[in-house]
């Protein structure tokens, strides 16, 4: 206890937190896709894009350090195409201070070239955490992160639900199949960031506003060298159509038998 | 001829499912590729290398066991050293992963260490000449990827539930290694572990899920979809978005796009409207069942079998009739 009251009493005072949150742009989920004639790549017809869901949570958790732990600066970055500043927009219109995009015309599906970039840009920044989302909802690896981590030398924890930060150290929880483990590391560290931790603000109009003046730096990436290469994409194949069996608890016997003898499920 | 190394988790001393999953996936690569052998390599403490003789049987020649007083936990930084340190020594073709929490920490990290990517959460793999080929589901189940990995070793981490764990009984010989690094120089520490329930079945590893939405009305009310599990007997409780955010379960049950992504044989959805979002989550089940009094909800698009009405009076009927069949059997 007395550790942790003086711990903040020095955070206020002294440390001022620099935290940079990685965020990646993807293609709204809720669309129907489409496979371009190319057989590898997703029709960009009709794509809107958005924050990945759990990059959301990494900001708002950056923010939220930011705001409680007296004085700091949160800066995003992303990878991509000049269509990431959009995206970038959003996060400084929630609160960051500024943005850096790593220019790339193609953002790779190899998460080992993505995080030798990030390394690259991140290795001289002087922060006491990088957050990452714990993993991209389009590419759904989860490995850019922990690669990230690994490169810059740095203790990482992925995919928390809990963080406290206090005294230059760190405690986590993060979810296993049926249990949680509680995860110390010092700073600075590498975390990535699982739903449930902070949900993420709406961008306020004076955000918004805000967001237009603040800096946004554009870079070349310096991408690693690509080893995992799409060879086709596809869409699985359609459900059958949905049926209704029946109505109320008399249909229950009739589900029963489908279950048993057609399914074969039970 | 090169080998193939297995990662083989363990929790509390004790294997888990997705070991052998990884050990009967190398078998099945090392068997491809013609006189290759199965390593296992096993982190734990003092004793997992009497495990040895289940990993034997499942397909690995050798099992290699690191044992260690500091190592009864997960340890990130010295599983990450040991793994890539063995993998590198020993020149292998391939390593194999679960794509567990506990394998999607630590194989991203051992393949940065060795310079080398990583194909994540794979469904299916094949080796083709100095490359592998391998099957990935991605943008929330939406797309199915094929990607090609190239470089040695081919480091993959397989989707729990995918591979199926065969008994292919080969010597299992113990060697015993050192961790590549002192377990108390570790930054990074896991200082408690906390079981949930040592009973329960996990949400991606039942075979069958019977998850409840917002149709149930209130938190109490899910004693019926436990009840309609118990009485299934190999069932794990999900539930929608909605209700983990309102409380009524953990974050963890919750099943959809920021929660889990599981394919269960058989996915049994209560009071659930079906949102875009839950769908992602559990669009790949063998088989779909709704019960729902909205006849127009979306659910019942996907559902095979849906059934309109009150959720009050059927699923109790079914956790009786389940219960009678089970009973008989």
């Amino acid at each position: 206890m007395v550790a942790s009251l003086r711990s903040h009493r020095r955070s206020r005072y002294f440390a001022a937190m620099k935290i940079a949150v990685c965020i990646k742009r993807v293609p709204d989920m809720e669309l129907r896709f489409s496979i371009a004639s190319d057989r590898k790549t997703l029709d960009s017809s009709g794509l809107k894009y958005e924050m990945g869901d759990f990059d959301g949570y990494a900001l708002e958790v950056g923010l939220q350090l930011t705001e409680k732990q007296g004085p700091g600066e949160v800066v995003i970055y992303s990878l991509g195409p000049d269509g990431v500043q959009e995206t970038l927009r959003k996060g400084l219109a929630m609160g960051a201070a500024r943005a850096v995009q790593l220019k790339a015309e193609e953002v790779p599906f190899d998460g080992l070239a993505i995080a030798q970039a990030l390394a690259t840009a991140l290795r001289d920044g002087g922060y006491d955490l990088i957050l990452f989302g714990r993993m991209a909802t389009d590419t759904a690896h989860g490995s850019v992160g922990p690669m990230t981590a690994e490169l810059l030398g740095l203790p990482c924890v992925t995919a928390i639900s809990h963080l406290e930060i206090a005294n230059q150290r760190g405690t986590a929880r993060r979810d296993l199949e049926g249990a949680s483990e509680t995860v110390e590391f010092p700073l600075p560290a590498v975390l990535t960031i699982d739903e449930g931790i902070a949900r993420p603000r709406l961008a306020s109009l004076k955000g918004i506003m805000a967001a237009k003046k603040k800096p946004l730096e554009v870079k070349p990436a310096q991408l690693g060298k690509v080893s995992l290469t799409v060879e086709a994409m596809e869409l699985p194949p359609e459900r059958p159509p949905g049926r209704i069996i029946g109505e109320g608890a008399e249909a229950v016997p009739e589900l029963l038998r489908l279950l048993q003898s057609e399914a074969k499920v039970l | 001829m090169a080998n193939f190394l297995a990662f083989a988790e363990s929790r509390g001393g004790k294997l888990r499912k997705v070991a052998f999953e990884a050990v009967t996936a190398a078998r099945q690569a090392a068997d491809a590729s013609g006189q290759s052998e199965v390593h296992a390599l096993v982190i734990g403490p003092p004793g997992i290398s009497a495990q040895a003789g289940a990993l034997g049987k499942h397909g690995a020649d050798v099992v290699v066991a690191v044992e260690h007083p500091k190592l009864e936990r997960y340890n990130p930084e010295v599983f990450v050293a040991t793994m890539a340190e063995r993998l590198k020594g020993s020149s292998y073709r391939g390593g194999f992963f679960a794509a567990s929490a506990q394998g999607r920490d630590l194989a991203p990290r051992v393949a940065a260490r060795l310079g080398v990517s990583l194909a994540s959460d794979v469904t299916g793999f094949e080796l083709q000449g100095d490359a592998a080929v391998v099957r990935h589901p991605a943008y929330t189940g939406k797309v199915n990827v094929t990607l090609r990995l190239a470089g040695s070793p081919a480091l993959i981490s397989l989707r729990p539930g995918f591979v199926t764990p065969a008994e292919q009984p080969r010597a299992g010989r113990v060697e015993m290694l050192q961790p590549a690094m002192d377990p108390a120089a570790a930054r990074v520490t896991v200082t408690e572990l906390a079981q949930r329930s040592t009973t329960k079945l996990d949400l991606g590893e039942a075979p069958v899920i019977v998850s409840g939405g917002r149709g149930l009305r209130a938190a109490e009310n899910f004693k019926l979809v436990e009840d309609l599990a118990a009485a299934l007997g190999n069932a794990a409780v999900g539930a929608t978005r909605a209700v983990t955010d309102d409380g009524w379960r953990p974050p963890t049950d919750q099943i959809g796009q920021t929660g889990r992504l599981v394919s269960p044989d058989l996915y049994i959805a209560v009071g659930i409207s079906g949102a875009i979002q839950h769908l992602a989550g559990m669009r790949t089940a063998k088989t779909i069942v709704a019960i729902n009094k909205d006849k127009d909800a979306p659910i019942f698009k996907v559902a095979d079998y849906g059934i309109v009405g009150d959720l009050f009076e059927i699923v109790p009927r079914l956790t009786e009739e389940i219960r009678r069949i089970r009973g008989s059997q």
